[in-house]
């Protein structure tokens, strides 16, 4: 085979954020005219990949070739102009303008005119073309988000994009979305052009790709056609035999005790009227963690907030205890404030609640000994929180949260951009919670991970939370509503 | 260069390598000028620090609207609330102490003053609140919102001085001046330095003391630093805390107004604040934004605007140049700060976000 | 000139308007970018200064381009902060309008000595148009004026027609609302960013030369008087559109006119209510959820 075969080459790509190393001599090629599965979990360094082979960043070291030429790129304008597409994880589109004015962003020129009809013209065309019809005229804002990402995928081809590259394009997708969308980037590829799909599902991307690379701590570990493949021998891969010992069945026969956290009929409807959680009953008791699913957008979100008691539902009953330990997503928005101490932050637990003065000794102590619990690694109670490893933060987060016994405690997505070692960690000190009968409520949007470690399992799908057996079958199937 | 590096990787130390840059390019700027640099820092020096009488009466009585107003931007800043209305906060307070303590001439001193200065606070507060109210009804950025209300105050106190509140021949566009019982004591006999240094000095220990140890603080820093967390993690009410640093910031601005006409103009005219609500965000901003610091950057530039009006009386250069070290400290420490932070990525591990 | 107070009410607001509009179109297309300009006033104040230097060098059109360059000048370092080096827009503006202020008025002083004062520069004098300034009325407002007023009549709708008829107005527009949005399409923010600010600097650098050269003939400490804060009023009253701005520019030049009016017709009201109301609407519209939504959704965020 080739170099001219390879619509797009990335030869042992390095790319280092600090002193993280999120690609290490990567290896990647993409056959011309196939559909290209890029697999990894969370923090592999896929989007890292990605977004070098679409010049949005630039590599420490390595050769990227697109079309058997090798490439410098500058900036993604480059990528563009080389006929590279990226539709990313997290819509880049401006919502305050039409599909139309979206599709013709980027064209270049002070004193070209934009004529609206015409960019309508050429989205309608599209359309024709390929069958991703949509709206010219509608406003982004308005759109619902699989006719955002169409519109993505859209501004790519109208950029006569003939490589595709798709961040976890199916994690906003309903099934049936995700089927469409599978069905067009085959047809898209037995028109001759290429797609390179990044994903963490193992079961979907062996189903449709040509061809799949397994990407681990920023090196290629695997790559190869689907039939040749096995799917353990993927997720050996993907997962690394280290960490192998740590998928646990489900820890079988812990009695859970009395109720700790209990929701009555709760429904709550956010500020532009979407109803969120609809007539949601639930308990979580002490000694059991309770694994909660949903499809993103299908009110987890917000049911967590009501059972940390951070969001006040408008109807039903909440019945909350006194202490409840919260460790939201995205940490350094939410859980921590970066630019101020560990004891600062343990101190901002109380924040809301404290009276009088501040008893900073007595913060102090408490958070040396939080980090010597749970074996945070810092250089002492007064750095800065963003001086730590995002491991090393979350370990904190939960500490802290932990600190003084609570009698509930609600996590979202706690591993999160975690290495395999915090993600084991970290999920360790959840069932050393549980053994010590705190009440768990725990999210992840990584299903293995949720059964890995649920008692029981509630899946939520348009606002209703339903209980479901803790088994991967039942669980996709709740997610799509079909229980 | 290497000692004002090191020097600028302490907080304090960012400021003052600030200043000696500032300072560095406003000599190149004399001398480029055509000035006598010798001639022009002696006058500097005499201006402000030369003699008891220009260190006391010169630099410490420009100071004081400076530390007070400076609080005021500290106070806000800490809470992440851009308040840049200081300046109309500060005219409100002027406007009301002066009408409150004419109503007052025939009260002792140990009334009416007290009432002055607390009616400025409030005046200032509600002036503030105007915003405040905006912010949090209907999320009106507070820079545009204060920035409209400077210029209604501006307005307001040329209708007061014109009319209803106009001395009483009629002639002059300001008011009649305060009754001697009305206004603050002076507290070195020779010298106009009033009590409301010394207030302004207590104030702001007593600022630090509340930021450093105190709950309500540390809920002002944690919602200025990091609001989301704040409300998720310390389940603080991020609007209340907001809107009540919105109201001091706004009361302590309305006091340096009550304080000046109750201190030093012992009236009200349109000219009464020099732009006080304007440098008092640079002296913030240098003593970033810690309380008993604003005293040393209040006292700083009170010697520089004080040193510059002898500057331009015995040197001949333009007093405009105070302005443009005044300028020049604040860009200073935001690149200091800048180069800080750039410095401090370099260095340190960054937190897997990017790596997904 | 001579129909009467109301005729020269008219025209007088519309004279006053001319700088305001030169400025606040400048700062629109800065914020339409998403940046707030606060520093405005510098390059105000500093074109105001240029166009002195330079017309007394080489006359009017020399000084109206001195004019725009000083502004540019003062743009561009505040450009350097806030998009180079990403520092707070509100405390740097501050800082510009301290030193746009300070060394104008430090460098006039230097330059011309305490005989600055009776400076004076050539001046553009109104250039009436056949037909047109003889209409009833609003002709001698609207056509009895300097030539740069009837430049703002061919701007204001070019820039309508550059924001939502070309591709680089679209960029722009985009930077403003979600600069992310427009990275992944292939556009630089803060190239785009910078881009609007120099241009903006010599919109505010006209303004404040138009003050010189076409009104008052000579430079005085601190004559831009605030116009920077007021163009930052009237974009937010014209709803950040080209159109909404002229509007809201002429609204502010007649509230300042208006006291001349009630001088001469004896009006007896506080000549502060009619200045002041312009603010005071311009609060009242940003309370409305209309002018919310507006506003460009990143303005002012990218100070992180």
């Amino acid at each position: 085979m080739t170099d001219a075969a390879f619509a797009l080459s990335l030869r042992g790509v390095t790319k280092q954020f600090g002193s993280t190393v999120a690609l290490d001599g990567a290896q990647f090629d993409v056959r011309a005219g196939t559909l290209h599965a890029l697999l990894g979990e969370n923090g592999a360094g896929k989007t890292t990949l990605m977004r070098l082979a679409f010049g949005m960043l630039r590599p420490d070291a390595g050769t990227i070739e697109a079309g058997g030429t090798a490439r410098h790129w500058r900036s993604s304008a480059d990528a563009i102009a080389a006929g590279i597409g990226m539709v990313h994880q997290h819509f880049l589109l401006v919502p305050a303008m039409t599909v139309a004015e979206n599709v013709s962003l980027g064209d270049r020129g002070l004193f070209r005119g934009f004529d609206p009809r015409v960019a309508a013209d050429r989205v309608r065309r599209i359309g024709a073309e390929t069958g991703l019809v949509l709206d010219p005229a509608a406003r982004v804002a308005d759109l619902p988000v699989g006719a955002q990402q169409r519109l993505e995928i859209i501004k790519a081809l109208a950029r006569d994009a003939k490589i595709l590259i798709l961040d976890e394009p199916t994690a906003v997708l309903s099934s049936a979305e995700s089927q469409e969308l599978y069905s067009w980037l085959r047809s898209f590829v037995t028109r001759g052009c290429t797609a390179v799909l990044i994903t963490h599902k193992v079961r979907e991307a062996l189903a449709i790709a040509d061809d799949v690379t397994v990407l681990r701590r920023g090196r290629a570990v695997l790559s190869g056609r689907p039939r040749e493949l096995a799917e353990s021998a993927v997720i050996a891969a993907m997962i690394g035999s280290a960490a192998t010992d740590e998928v646990q069945l489900p820890a079988a026969g812990s009695t859970a005790g009395v109720s700790v956290i209990s929701l009555q009929h709760v429904s709550m409807t956010d500020g532009r009227g979407v109803h969120r959680l609809r007539d949601v009953s639930m308990e979580v008791c002490a000694g059991e963690i309770v694994g909660i699913a949903g499809v993103e957008g299908s009110g987890q979100h917000e049911l967590l907030r009501v059972l940390a008691g951070r969001l006040a539902p408008d109807g039903g009953g909440v019945r909350l205890p006194a202490r409840i330990g919260f460790v939201p997503e995205d940490r350094l928005r939410d859980a921590l404030i970066p630019t101020m101490t560990l004891v600062e932050n343990l101190a901002l637990k109380e924040a809301g609640s404290a009276r009088g003065s501040v008893r900073w000794t007595s913060y102090e102590a408490r958070a040396l000994g939080t980090i010597r619990k749970h074996d945070v690694h810092t250089s002492g109670v007064c750095s800065l929180a963003s001086a730590l490893s995002g491991g090393n933060q979350q370990k904190f987060v939960l500490g802290r949260e932990l600190e003084g016994s609570p009698d509930a405690l609600v996590v979202e997505n706690p591993t999160r951009g975690l290495d395999i070692r915090a993600t084991s960690l970290v999920l360790a000190e959840l069932r050393s919670a549980r053994a010590s009968g705190v009440a768990v409520a725990m999210y992840s949007s990584d299903l293995d991970e949720v059964l890995s470690i649920a008692d029981r399992m509630i899946v939520c799908f348009d606002g209703r939370a339903t209980d479901t057996p803790v088994e991967a079958d039942a669980v996709a199937r709740a997610l799509l509503g079909l229980s | 260069m290497t000692f004002l590096v090191r020097l600028a990787r302490s907080q304090a130390g960012a400021s003052v390598a600030a200043t000696l840059l500032a300072l560095a390019a406003v000599t190149l700027v004399v001398i480029a000028g055509g000035y006598d640099i010798g001639h022009a820092a002696t006058a500097l020096w005499n201006g402000s620090v030369g003699s008891p009488y220009s260190f006391f009466t010169g630099t410490l009585l420009r100071a004081t609207p400076l530390i007070i107003v400076g609080l005021a931007v500290a106070v806000a800043f800490q809470a992440g609330v851009l308040n840049i209305g200081a300046e109309g906060q500060l005219l409100a307070g002027a406007a009301t102490a002066v009408a409150a303590g004419l109503s007052m001439a025939a009260w002792p001193g140990w009334i009416s003053v007290p009432v002055e200065l607390v009616a400025g606070m409030a005046a200032g507060a509600a002036w503030a609140g105007i915003a405040a109210v905006l912010k949090r009804r209907f999320g009106v950025l507070e820079v545009i919102s204060t920035l409209m209300l400077n210029f209604i105050a501006l307005f307001g106190v040329s209708y007061l001085v014109r009319g209803p509140l106009q001395e009483p021949t009629h002639i002059y566009p300001q008011t009649a001046s305060l009754a001697a019982s009305a206004r603050l004591p002076v507290i070195i006999p020779g010298q106009r330095l009033h009590l409301g240094f010394v207030a302004a000095v207590v104030l702001a220990i007593v600022a630090w003391w509340f930021i450093r140890s105190t709950a309500g603080g540390f809920r002002i820093r944690v919602v200025g630093a990091g609001a989301a967390a704040a409300a998720s993690a310390g389940r603080v009410n991020v609007d209340r805390v907001v809107f009540g640093a919105f109201l001091a910031s706004g009361a302590l601005a309305g006091l340096g107004g009550a304080v000046q006409v109750t201190g030093v103009t012992y009236a009200l005219f349109e000219g009464i604040s020099p732009g006080y609500g304007y440098t008092a965000i640079a002296v913030a901003l240098l003593a970033r934004l810690n309380p008993l610091a604003v005293i040393v950057a209040g006292i700083f530039f009170g010697g520089l605007e004080a040193g510059g009006a002898g500057m331009q009386r015995d040197a001949g250069v333009p007093s405009g140049f105070v302005s443009v070290i005044e300028a020049l400290v604040v860009l200073g420490v935001l690149a200091v700060d800048r180069a800080r932070i750039l410095a401090g990525e370099r260095g340190q591990p960054t937190t897997g976000e990017q790596a997904a | 000139m001579n129909g009467g107070p109301f005729t020269a009410f008219l025209e007088a607001g519309v004279r006053t308007a001319t700088p305001l509009a030169y400025a606040a179109l400048g700062e629109l297309v800065v914020e339409r970018a998403g940046v707030i300009n606060i520093g405005l006033e510098g390059a105000i104040i500093g074109g105001a200064f240029g166009a002195l230097v330079f017309a007394g060098a080489g006359g009017v059109s020399l000084g109206f381009a001195g004019a725009a360059l000083a502004g540019i000048l003062v743009a561009a370092l505040f450009a350097l902060f806030v998009v180079t080096l990403r520092t707070d827009q509100i405390i740097t503006g501050t800082a510009m309008s301290m030193l746009g202020l300070g060394l104008t008025g430090t460098l006039y002083r230097t330059m011309y000595g305490s005989a600055g004062a009776s400076l004076h520069t050539p001046t553009i004098a109104p250039a009436p148009v056949p037909g047109l300034s003889a209409i009833p009325v609003i002709g001698p407002a609207l056509f009895d004026q300097p030539v740069v007023t009837y430049a703002l009549y061919a701007l204001v709708p070019a820039l309508a027609w550059w924001f939502y008829r070309s591709v680089a107005g679209l960029a722009l527009r985009a930077v403003g609302e979600h600069p992310e949005a427009a990275r992944g399409a292939g556009i630089s923010p803060d190239r785009v960013q910078w881009a609007a600010l120099l241009f903006g600097g010599a919109m505010g650098g006209i303004g404040g030369g138009t003050l010189v050269l076409a009104q008052v003939g000579t430079f005085a400490e601190g004559m831009s008087a605030g116009r920077g804060f007021i163009a930052i009023a009237i974009v937010v009253l014209g709803r950040w559109t080209p159109f909404g701005v002229a509007g809201a520019a002429l609204l502010f030049g007649a509230a300042s006119a208006l006291q001349t009016l009630a001088q001469t017709t004896g009006w007896a009201m506080p000549y502060q209510l009619p200045l002041a109301f312009p603010y005071v609407l311009t609060l009242v519209l940003l309370a409305s959820a209309r002018a919310r939504t507006a506003a460009p959704a990143a303005l002012g965020q990218r100070s992180a």
